[in-house]
Order: structure tokens, then sequence, then C-alpha cells
């Protein structure tokens, strides 16, 4: 179970505004090409350096494909990673105000405390 | 030696900033309410007149990392830029540039580092907005130089509540002792309960109303005894899964005092998250 790098991907493609378009659109494409060329960047150092271990676990990479953010929670990425990302990507197709973000808790709603563990 | 004319615990509610600007049908019904409240609080830091801001927050996963994750940082630094592209994105927060007291940062990490808090440190910060919004709110023409303090309120494993605590104490009385003249306010931001990312997300109200109540009483009260003897970092993931930053609300009563009762209390039940506005005048409220 790899939370971290799960958390490091929500983290990564949110903060880029590219990122978050191809996620939205392509994201088998993205999220394969993102294991293989950005799993293992070192984030806080000097372009370059490369961790040699970093890679999802098969349910990990099917509910990122999947855009599968109840799978994401249950695996125990940090909800506010997962929350601001999925917001970023599908928030513009509200009809209402809040709509996303409601029906986003109400997919949740069968979870009860305790929460899956967001330690990593 | 340095004053401090205010202390002032607050949430930080991104929505703010784009509801009370808005205008004609994109302003949302509660906005007039909401910024008739705020512009009361901001007059409270009027009122004291203060040089110098120790602002304390939480990076939400901006700058800090989990390659590389503090407990609590300092920054000291001569500017800081603010919010972040994922906060414009989502809640329309406008870039701003910060100045720094870089002398009374300083000051506070020799004094912090030599009582017993092992802070980490930033010469370069950029910081979001657990500390614009206070800016925001409090002193929109973002005039006074700043020492940002973050916590970790986050990413697990977190510092006990006491610790938050002892901090506040600390850095109140690490401020008393910083030997320039100026009038310093310490401002700090958290939340009372809150869920993210869960499926208590997003409610009419906060997800655990009878906690906002007795968590506003203590911090009103200044009632550390009740709140350290409830309040654990496993008994705040019942109130909401982002209650934990409810320990900045802990921090800033740490700074305050205990016993000290609030000059300032005032809140705003909103969808979601409850709002909470506390000013306390350590020496006596200004005429």
């Amino acid at each position: 179970m790899s939370k971290y790098l799960l958390n490091k991907f929500l983290y990564t493609v949110d903060r880029d505004p590219e990122l978050v378009e191809r996620y939205r659109d392509e994201p088998r494409e993205l999220v394969t090409w993102w294991e293989a060329e950005r799993a293992n960047a070192v984030l806080n150092c000097h372009t370059g350096e490369a961790s040699t271990w970093l890679r999802f676990e098969e349910a990990e990479r099917e509910a990122l494909i999947a855009h599968d953010h109840v799978r994401l929670f249950e695996l125990g990425a940090h909800p506010f990673l997962t929350l601001t990302l999925f917001i970023a990507m599908f928030e513009r197709d509200n009809t209402a105000p809040l709509e996303y973000q409601k029906a986003f808790g109400m997919r949740l709603a069968h979870f009860a405390l305790p929460y899956p563990d967001i330690a990593t | 030696m340095a004053s401090i004319v205010a202390v002032i615990a607050s949430t930080h509610h991104p929505f703010y900033y784009r509801a009370s600007t808005a205008t004609g049908e994109d302003r949302p019904p509660f906005a007039d309410e909401w910024t008739r409240k705020i512009l009361a609080f901001r007059e409270t830091l009027t009122r004291a007149n203060p040089d110098v801001l120790v602002m304390v927050g939480s990076d939400h996963f901006h700058q800090l990392w989990l390659d590389n994750m503090p407990q609590f940082l300092v920054g000291k630094a001569p500017f800081y830029d603010a919010n972040w592209y994922n906060e414009e994105r989502e809640f329309g927060l406008p870039r701003m540039l910060l100045k720094g007291q870089e002398d009374l940062s300083a000051h506070v990490l020799r004094a912090g580092l030599d009582a017993g808090f092992d802070l980490a440190f930033s010469n370069e910060l950029r910081i979001d907005h657990s500390i614009t919004c206070p800016i925001i709110t409090l002193r929109p023409e973002a005039d006074l130089p700043i020492v940002p303090i973050y916590t970790n309120i986050f990413a697990p494993p977190l510092p006990q509540p006491k610790r938050f605590v002892q901090l506040g104490q600390a850095i109140r009385e690490i401020v008393e002792s910083w030997p320039a003249d100026l009038r310093v306010a310490i401002i700090g931001t958290g939340h009372l309960s809150l869920e993210l990312g869960g499926p208590r997300q997003f409610g009419p109200h906060g997800p655990d109303p009878e906690f906002d109540q007795r968590a506003v009483e203590w911090i009103a009260t200044g009632d550390l005894d009740n709140c350290l003897r409830e309040v654990t970092l496993d008994s705040l993931h019942a109130p909401g899964n982002a209650t934990h930053g409810f320990m900045d609300f802990m921090l800033m009563m740490g700074v305050a005092g205990a016993g000290a009762k609030a000059d300032h209390v005032d809140t705003l039940d909103l969808f979601h998250t409850m709002e909470a506005y506390f000013t306390w005048y350590p020496n006596g409220a200004p005429a």
C-alpha cells in the first residue's frame, strides 16, 4: 500500500493546470505517464534527482484511472487532496452551487467512524 | 520591550473573499451578515493599532509536503508571496505580497529553540489562505510586516493538543521579551468542526454543532482545563475529519492565557462550517 504515492499523485497533478486537464480528459494516459515519469521525482530537491522504488499497487492505479474518489478514500488517500483535485476537474459541470461537492459527500455516505487511516 | 496589544483567533474561511466582493445575482444571501460581522471583528484589530502581526496558520499541502514535513515552522524572510494557483482557482483569492519582520522571526526562532521547541524555519515561504484569510478579513490593506508560524494539523502524526497550548504560551512570552518598542498583535486561525473530502462535508451546518458550541465556550472563557481534558488526537476525529485544525485555536488559547475571557466573541452559522471570531486585549481594551 502506497498512500504516500497516491497523495503525491494528487498533490502534483492538482498544482499543475495542464495536468489537471489531462487527468480529467485522459485519465489512463495521464496516470500511466505520471507513474513512469514523475512518481520517483524527489520534489523537495534539485531537478534531476530521483528515487527508484515508488510504484502504485494495482488497486491504487485502477482507482486513479477510474476517477474513483470513493475507492481513494477507502485506500487512505488524504481526503483534502482528493477533494481539491476533483473539485478542480468536475465543479465546472455544476448546474447549482456546490452540486458536485454535495454529491461527492453523498457517495461516501456508507463510511462510518473511524474512517480509513490517512497516516503515511 | 514589545507589547502585545491584541490576541486574535478566528476561523479561516476561504469563501469570504469571493462572497464579500460578489454583487448582484452572484452575491450569496448570507454575504451581508457575514460582512457586517467581519467589519466589527476588523475594528477590534484596528483599535489596537498594531505595528507588527505574528500570524499562526497551517499550510494546506502547498509548500510543505510529506517528503519533508515540519511540525512547527517559523518564516524568516523579508517578504512573503502569498496564495497559490489552486486557491485562485477554487476560491478566487488574489495574489499578495506581505512584508516580513525578520528580526522578530529571528528572535522567535532563537528563544523558541532555547525554550525547548525544535522549530523549523524557512527563508523563502509562500504562505496560503490560513494566513491570508485573516489578512483579508482583519487588515485588508496588507500593510503591516508579519512573522508567519505554521503548525501541522494536517498530516499525521501530529503533535499532541497540549503541545499547541504550550507553544502558544511560549510565543506569548517570547514576543513580550522582544526588545523592540513595538506593538504586536498575535493572530491565529484554525477550525471548529470541519469535514473535508468525507461524507459529512458541505452540510447545512458544520458537521458537529454541539462540538462547536462547547469549543466556542472554551475559547471565549479561556477554559483550557476542560478543553485539554476533552480534546485528544483521537477525539478530534469525531466532530469531522478536518477538526484537528481546532488545535490552532488551542494554541491561541495558550497565547491568550488560561482563564482569559475574550473581549470580543462572535460566531456565524454557515453551511459547511461555523465561523468564529475572538479578540483579547491583554493590557485592557484600547480607548
